[in-house]
């Protein structure tokens, strides 16, 4: 092979627009959300409802980052659940963790 | 090589659990990625549920936010804590400055993904050209952390006066400029030690990711994957990238919004 002229040796596939169409759209539904989330932060009052909307869209992020940008979504249906099926866990933490937590603060302040 | 080339010559047709076969139909390299990812999931879930449950466990502080002074007694508001920008100073602007990491994170991510794609067509140029730009997005990200780090351990002009306990065990009442492992001029100790601890190790997790990203980008460009004859490493690669971008996401939430 020569060296010095480095050429693919691959045939290149033309570009697909629909696809990369898909990811732009993607990327602006993400931009779209934190934007909306920014604002939020300055417009609602603080409060457990804000702070449920903003994990509400956090989740959706993740989502969308999750199943287009990392292809989880193109996957067949034993990978992704052994991905997705482990992070169930962690919502008994975060409800044991925000339980515990309030009960220090009760200790500790009143 | 194929099934059939095997010394034992087992037929084709066997079944799923007869080996040599993909019952999740990825490469090795990629569901390794996958899990490494996984488990990374656990220990960033371990930190920022542990900043949940310090944060609910103090006061969030009442009163007007025109008023807010640092005090270890309450939970400081983030958007008054991040409320500088570089290079303007004395300018109120909360949350300017990590809405625009967020966006450069998002951007670099969005990059990655057109990268891989292009992986997917065997685009040498392409790829070269869209790793250049997640690369550019990676330290970007990095710099701008760096001068948040810096702005968060020098503080304020003003500081806070603050009654804590000091290294040596001693009550001590006196004004607290910035930030460090054991006291800090925005709240409690442990606000400042779960924002070096939860920032610090995603930073160190865009470092490595920034590394690799050379990696990838180096070896694209002088052809080491079409001479392998596939762009998976650019897949691999990032899967990781998107792993740093999807973990900010819920830093960004937990840390700034919340």
């Amino acid at each position: 092979m020569d060296i010095q002229e480095n050429k693919s040796t691959l045939n290149v596939v033309p570009r697909n627009d629909d696809k990369i169409k898909k990811i732009w759209k993607t990327a602006l539904i993400l931009l779209a959300i934190t934007t909306a989330e920014f604002v939020m932060a300055f417009t609602m009052p603080r409060g457990i409802i804000l702070y449920v909307l903003f994990m509400a869209l956090t989740i959706w992020k993740a989502k969308y980052i999750m199943m287009e940008f990392m292809h989880l979504g193109d996957e067949v249906k034993p990978m992704i659940y052994s991905i997705l099926v482990p992070i169930v866990f962690l919502f008994w933490l975060i409800i044991v963790l925000i339980k515990e937590g309030s009960d220090i603060f009760s200790l500790r302040w009143f | 090589m194929s099934a059939h080339s095997t010394a034992i010559g087992v037929s084709s047709k066997r079944g799923v659990w007869g080996g040599g076969n993909e019952p999740l139909k990825a490469s090795y390299g990629k569901l390794m990625m996958w899990f490494f990812l996984l488990s990374d999931i656990f220990t960033f879930a371990a930190f920022l549920i542990t900043y949940l449950s310090i944060r609910v466990s103090y006061p969030a502080y009442a009163g007007p936010a025109k008023e807010f002074v640092g005090s270890n007694e309450y939970w400081p508001i983030p958007e008054l804590v991040f409320d500088a920008i570089p290079f303007v100073h004395g300018v109120h602007a909360p949350l300017v400055f990590v809405g625009l990491m967020t966006f450069i994170l998002i951007a670099s991510s969005v990059t990655m993904v057109l990268a891989v794609e292009a992986g997917h067509r065997n685009d040498r140029n392409d790829v070269v050209k869209w790793m250049l730009w997640t690369l550019l997005g990676g330290i970007t990200f990095l710099s701008c952390q760096a001068w948040e780090w810096n702005h968060f351990i020098h503080g304020s002009e003003a500081g806070a006066v603050l009654n804590y306990i000091n290294g040596i065990s001693q009550n001590v009442t006196e004004t607290v400029f910035g930030a460090n492992l054991l006291v800090n001029e925005y709240g409690p100790a442990s606000f400042a030690n779960l924002f070096f601890f939860i920032t610090g190790f995603h930073g160190f997790h865009v470092t490595i990711g920034v590394v690799l990203l050379f990696m990838v980008f180096y070896q694209a460009a002088v052809g080491v994957y079409d001479r392998r004859g596939h762009y998976e490493m650019v897949e691999k690669v990032g899967l990781y990238w998107h792993f740093v971008d999807l973990v900010w996401v819920f830093v960004f939430t937990l840390f700034y919004l919340i």
